[in-house]
């Protein structure tokens, strides 16, 4: 199976668990599919089947209600068997709307409330720091979360503490841009003192290419353009998708649709 | 030694014997602990005004195998970060202290903005969140050290202090006196006030230092027929727990605390206690009442 089958492979999966559990985000998981795949497949350190392998990288997912596209590229890799994720937000699942770090192997932090996973992941880098590890931390957060105070907050704390050891992906789909215009996030970023880059969030060779640069002894963001709901056209950019999940009668047309 | 002098010598001191431990002072106390940025680099910061973010940082650093102590004002610490200490301790179950300053209207002239009455009742909403108001300089260093590692913890000092001997554990009440005619619970620092008001009384008197859990036990044991709750915060923030506690016998359960409004008086911690009938004059006053 190539690249582009897998991941159609991992859409399906993510349609079909939403599906049967009639719940969940999963336009907002198709917009970080291509970045988490890139991260787990090409950059991350991590071992599988020792998720608390102490020289891992660290990756705290920020916008939590996007965990399905998580749970499929961690089933993806071994965490936990895909055969799971069709128990998705079922009521004992350990799989949940939002992603819970005392129940899902390779889960670092328990997301959801917008606004707290970047000062985590800042946390995180610090005490990293303080062990004198060189295990990095990445973060996936939202342009929508963007709009939380603590997303600012946590930029001051990155940059202030030079974390050099973390590294953001801003997923900015712009679905929030009928509340608030988030404008320029790398330009902001920027003045608070981040290094910045600007990627198309579904090109993979970019991505790791962005990824792959070195530091400069600061923190790094990397501000990537995607579609809410790539893969699937008739989610693409339709908010009527943002939480819903595909009734039996749609389903079929939405998994023959996916690219 | 004052209960703020006694937090920069109990922390310099763990500081020192547990690696583990990282101080995140909110902008206050930064001279107190001068000598502590010098001899822990890296492990004391001046993290900055910035609640929210600090609680969820801290909860980071506890991932990673740290037991952070965050330091700010009462409202600051609990009222303004309030959801991160919720979700990033309480739903994640991870250890961390954050200690204090400012009880309920210890910083009277500062007004409304830096009152913080509610402190203790909002802490009570988060499953797991332990509550530690120790009565003096004395308590506080034995039940910090007890304490500190395990469960998210919260410790609320007080500029008021209490005089008493005895020794406190995380935990338990400690039996201060035993009487027949009713049974005080008196919380924190108001043992003082509560001992002197009652003094030829016969009651019994139980001194909380932890909140919660709330020792259950020792009231189900000493209590009979009226329960009189002494607390330096809102009125009725621990009737719930006491009247769990004698809920399988007849008890009737009178709250003596902090009236629920906004104290707009201006002043010393010393008038509010009056204003607020907590000191032993309006104590014995309410309680004489509650007895007749």
């Amino acid at each position: 199976m190539n690249e582009a089958e897998t991941l159609r492979k991992l859409r399906r999966q993510i349609i079909l668990a939403a599906s049967t559990a009639r719940e969940g985000h999963i336009a907002s998981a198709f917009s970080i599919l291509d970045p988490l795949w890139v991260l787990y497949g090409r950059v991350l350190r991590f071992k599988a089947d020792q998720p608390k392998w102490e020289e891992r990288d660290r990756f705290v997912l920020s916008k939590g209600h996007a965990s399905l596209g998580l749970y499929a590229v961690l089933a993806h890799h071994g965490f936990f068997p895909p055969e799971e994720l069709q128990t998705f937000a079922s009521f004992t699942s350990r799989l949940g709307g939002h992603p819970d770090c005392n129940k899902i192997p390779g889960v670092e932090a328990s997301t959801g409330s917008l606004g707290h996973g970047l000062p985590m992941a800042a946390g995180i880098a610090y005490g990293l720091k303080l062990k004198q590890s060189a295990a990095r931390v990445f973060c996936v957060a939202g342009d929508g979360e963007a709009n939380e105070g603590s997303i600012w907050e946590a930029a001051l704390l990155g940059a202030h503490h030079r974390l050099d050891n973390l590294c953001c992906l801003l997923d900015y789909n712009h679905s929030t841009d009928r509340a608030l215009q988030t404008g320029d996030l790398a330009a902001k970023f920027a003045a608070f003192g981040w290094q910045t880059a600007a990627v198309n969030g579904h090109d993979h060779e970019e991505i790791f290419r962005v990824l792959s640069q070195p530091g400069d002894g600061r923190p790094r963001i990397i501000v990537a353009t995607t579609i809410k709901g790539k893969g699937c056209p008739p989610m693409e950019n339709n908010p009527a998708w943002h939480h819903k999940a595909p009734s039996p009668e749609e389903l079929e047309g939405m998994l023959a649709q996916l690219t | 030694m004052n209960i703020r002098q006694q937090f920069v010598a109990t922390l310099e001191d763990v500081l020192g014997q547990d690696p583990r431990l990282v101080l995140l002072l909110g902008d206050i106390g930064v001279f107190g602990f001068r000598n502590a940025f010098a001899k822990f680099p890296g492990r004391v910061v001046n993290i900055g005004i910035l609640e929210q973010a600090t609680v969820s940082f801290a909860a980071g650093l506890a991932r990673e195998g740290f037991i952070p102590v965050f330091h700010s004002i009462a409202p600051f610490v609990v009222e303004r970060a309030f959801e991160q200490l919720k979700i990033d301790f309480g739903y994640q179950r991870l250890p961390g202290s954050f200690v204090s300053v400012g009880a309920s209207y210890d910083y009277a002239s500062l007004g409304c903005t830096h009152h913080c009455p509610g402190d203790v009742a909002l802490m009570q909403q988060v499953p797991g969140m332990r509550i530690v108001t120790p009565g003096n300089s004395r308590e506080f260093d034995s039940l910090f050290r007890e304490s500190y590692a395990g469960g998210p913890t919260y410790f609320r000092l007080s500029e008021r202090a209490h005089a008493q001997e005895g020794t406190v554990r995380f935990g338990q009440a400690r039996v201060v006196r035993t009487g027949r005619k009713a049974t005080i619970v008196v919380a924190a620092q108001l043992l003082e006030q509560t001992l002197a008001a009652t003094a030829d009384l016969d009651l019994t008197v139980l001194h909380y230092t932890t909140l919660a859990p709330f020792d259950r036990e020792t009231l189900v044991r000493h209590a009979s027929g009226t329960v009189i709750v002494v607390e330096p915060f809102y009125t009725g923030t621990l009737a719930g727990e006491v009247s769990a506690a004698v809920s399988e016998q007849p008890a009737r359960i009178i709250s003596l605390g902090v009236p629920r409004q906004f104290l707009t008086n201006y002043g010393k911690l010393a008038d509010h206690e009056r204003a607020c009938q907590l000191d032993a004059t309006g104590l014995r006053e309410r309680i004489d009442k509650a007895m007749a």
